[in-house]
């Protein structure tokens, strides 16, 4: 006793700023500028993509049953096979028909834009016509349209894709590290020989399965688990195939990691301690493992969903990919590449061009400003 | 080489004979091992081989006593502790804790053991969880028994974090905030808790300024006396156990070499090893100091997978004979309370 135990400050160096580990984490990611916008611009990007029906007035065919939806370009005014809309057309056909864009100019400002900006000649006012902002596609499909629920693919590939990858990766790679042993080696022998397969072949020939067996048993009445699968994914325009066919070896990366994170941790004293007043292996892994090992896989994912992204546009551009007649990036940019008319309107091959750069660069700038704030390896501590 | 092994003495203590007297053995390891298996193969692993880190240790711990574990790094002190505590399970061998025998327990069971067997971790930087405040901390062991409401969770924790010194204010903070000493307190407030009877605190101060070392130890005694605990105290370096402690164990390569009564262990080493690492100790007295030789042990420690035949320190054992190659020396009691395994000195 002879020394007194209050010598130590008990007040703390440092702010008096409320701190925990997860606002930290958002302290951080807000330095970083270039994260911040990416961040804008994705939410932006995703507020666009649900909110597609109420931007767009010109809805697209119904990828299922190939129908014409409730509204479509009046045949009369469709153009020919071989050129395409021209962008800034805009209709006459009452205001309220009109979409978003015509209603903010007046009825001289659109006659002007119509006059100066478009070829042909402003059609006979009784007819149906409709405005394309930038242009349409030879069946006559406005490209903004397409372009904004090309955005929903895309994400929905690059979000539930990673989650995907993720959430699997996570599940292996836990069980995997967290009992080690006999099963840890079984389960990462099956990973290292996952891991020989040439990802992009796989997926090639697992869509050119799907897209046949999809193909064979359209039309016909399926019931069971594979007629629900089938109608699933056709209602999804071929997305839930495109899932499965991107997540068959994507998680296995993240297993790995997430192992090694786990061998990590497991020996870490304060896993010790849990065990030693008597914690379950549920709660070590769920309030110990979990929120210390998830943040590089937060990041890893992040950083994986420009890949997903451009997968799909891949697959999309050499017919793999979503089902004909649903929006993607991938499948406008091959518009281009079987029809041509890339001279007649350069927005059909850089508007979703630009909008595929715009978004993959987005998660990656996302990603390095979540490692920054996530993965304690670059941190002090 | 003389002073190298001394006779024994029937010296300093001889009161000794009265030490375990009356005492309640709290806690009794016999024949302890603990053999980490290293395995080859690419599917199908074989055991190729073992790390012997605890190879058949033997000691009491009475009720209300601090025993020190002193030894080399890599000697199997923290393996020693996690295998009294089930932390690991053993390889052979018993510890009983209040005469119960606690190595085949499962479950239920184990997890009320868990209640009177604690631990303090040596790295007060990995043994807290950075993700979970203070507060969160120091109320787990009260979740995961289920103890008390919310509330009276609360309160407890309060409580447990003035009793080792700290500000019951800090319960929303984390624990990269903190500095060692006082990470070290939060992990004391946590394994108090459960108020056990038995704490191993292995190496609590090495990872410490010395000038915040003596400040726990004060608590570590402080908290001993008004909670009578037992402590399981583990160091590598034998000047810091001396005043702590009331017997201390050394050990060698996983086994117990000398055990005895602190007072008696320093001024009577009777173990080549123990002589040697106190030597190593200087002495504040300078005329002593000055005439204190160093025993300088040659050659490295062997690799516990494959530790020598006969006495596992005859590798570098100064005073070795034909026999310690051969014959594995017995710890016996050379004295009351003083225990050594030598060939020279029974
Ligand atoms: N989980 C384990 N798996 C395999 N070998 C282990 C394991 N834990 C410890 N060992 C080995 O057992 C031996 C004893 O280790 P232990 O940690 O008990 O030593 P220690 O005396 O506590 O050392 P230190 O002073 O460095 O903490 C060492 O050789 C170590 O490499
Ligand atoms: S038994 Fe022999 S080798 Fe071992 S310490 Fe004693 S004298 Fe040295
Ligand atoms: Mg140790």
């Amino acid at each position: 006793m002879a020394v007194a135990e209050g010598a130590e400050p008990l007040t703390l160096a440092g702010e008096e700023k409320p701190s925990n580990p997860w606002l930290d984490a958002w302290r951080l990611f807000r330095r970083n500028k270039a994260a911040v916008v990416a961040l804008n611009v994705i939410i932006v990007i995703f507020l666009i993509a649900i909110s597609a029906p109420l931007l767009t007035r010109l809805e697209i065919l119904d990828a299922r049953t190939g129908e014409a939806a409730r509204h479509t370009i009046n045949p009369v005014n469709l153009p020919q096979v071989d050129s395409y809309p021209d962008p800034l057309t805009c209709a006459r056909d009452g205001q309220d028909q009109n979409p978003y864009w015509c209603s903010w100019l007046s009825e001289e400002a659109l006659l002007e834009v119509q006059n100066k900006y478009c070829f042909r000649p402003a059609p006979d006012p009784n007819q149906r016509q409709w405005c394309y902002l930038l242009g349409g596609d030879s069946s006559g499909k406005d490209w903004l349209t397409q372009t904004v629920y090309g955005a929903q693919v895309s994400l929905a590939v690059g979000v539930l894709g990673a989650t995907m990858s993720l959430v699997l990766g996570l599940i292996y790679g836990v069980i995997a590290g967290f009992y080690g042993g006999r099963v840890d080696n079984i389960m990462m022998r099956i990973v290292d020989f996952m891991y020989g397969i040439p990802y992009l072949v796989l997926v090639i020939l697992l869509q050119v399965f799907f897209t046949e067996v999809a193909r064979t048993y359209q039309g016909t009445e399926r019931g069971g688990l594979v007629g629900f699968v089938l109608d699933l994914n056709s209602d999804m325009g071929g997305l839930l195939f495109l899932f499965i066919a991107l997540g068959s070896l994507s998680w296995i990366g993240m297993a790995r990691l997430a192992r090694g994170q786990v061998l990590s941790y497991r020996e870490k004293e304060f896993v010790e301690a849990a065990r030693a007043v008597g914690a379950s292996n549920r709660r070590i892994i769920f309030v110990h493992l979990l929120p210390n090992v998830i943040g590089p896989l937060i990041v890893a994912e992040t950083l994986a969903i420009p890949g997903y992204i451009f997968t799909e546009a891949f697959l999309s551009f050499i017919g793999l990919g979503v089902q004909p007649g649903t929006p993607s990036w991938g499948a406008m940019i091959s518009e281009v590449r079987t029809r041509g008319g890339f001279f007649s309107n350069r927005f059909i091959l850089i508007v979703p061009s630009i909008a595929l750069v715009i978004t993959t660069l987005s998660f990656n700038f996302l990603g390095d400003g979540l490692r920054d704030a996530l993965d304690p390896r670059l941190r002090g501590t | 080489m003389s002073q190298a092994v001394s006779e024994p003495r029937t010296s300093s203590v001889g009161a000794t004979a009265a030490y375990a007297d009356g005492k309640e053995v709290l806690v009794e390891v016999t024949d302890l091992k603990k053999y980490f298996p290293i395995k080859s193969g690419i599917l199908f692993q074989r055991e190729v081989a073992a790390v012997k880190a605890v190879d058949g240790v033997s000691f009491k711990v009475y009720k209300g006593e601090t025993l020190g574990l002193v030894g080399e790094s890599g000697c199997g002190k923290s393996t020693t502790g996690r295998t009294i505590l089930q932390l690991y399970r053993p390889t052979s061998g018993s510890v009983k804790y209040r005469g119960q025998e606690i190595t085949n327990l499962k479950g239920e069971s184990l997890r009320r053991m868990r209640r009177e067997m604690q631990m303090i971790f040596q790295d007060p930087y990995a043994s807290l969880n950075p993700r979970m405040s203070v507060g969160r901390i120091v109320a787990e062991p009260l979740v995961v028994h289920n103890i008390g409401t919310k509330k009276e969770r609360e309160e407890r924790v309060a409580e447990l974090l003035e009793m080792v010194g700290l500000n019951p204010y800090f319960v929303r903070r984390y624990p990269h905030e903190f500095s060692g000493g006082q990470r070290q307190r939060i992990g004391l407030a946590r394994s108090l808790a459960l108020n056990p009877s038995f704490i191993v605190a292995d190496e609590p101060i090495s990872a410490l300024d010395v000038s915040i070392q003596a400040q726990v130890v004060n608590l570590l005694q402080r908290l001993q006396e008004e909670l009578g605990l037992t402590y399981l105290f583990i160091a590598h370096d034998l000047s810091m156990v001396r005043h702590l402690c009331d017997r201390v164990a050394v050990m060698y390569l996983g086994k117990i070499v000398e055990i005895a009564e602190s007072e008696e262990l320093y001024t009577n080493p009777l173990h080549p090893y123990t002589q040697a690492l106190l030597s190593a100790v200087p002495v504040p007295d300078p005329a002593v100091e000055e005439k204190r030789q160093r025993i300088i042990l040659k050659g490295d420690v062997p690799s516990p997978i494959n530790p020598p035949k006969g006495c596992n320190f005859n590798t570098r054992c100064p005073v070795s004979i034909d026999v310690c190659f051969e014959t594995e020396p017995e710890l016996v009691e050379v004295l009351p309370g003083h225990w050594v395994a030598c060939h020279r000195v029974i």
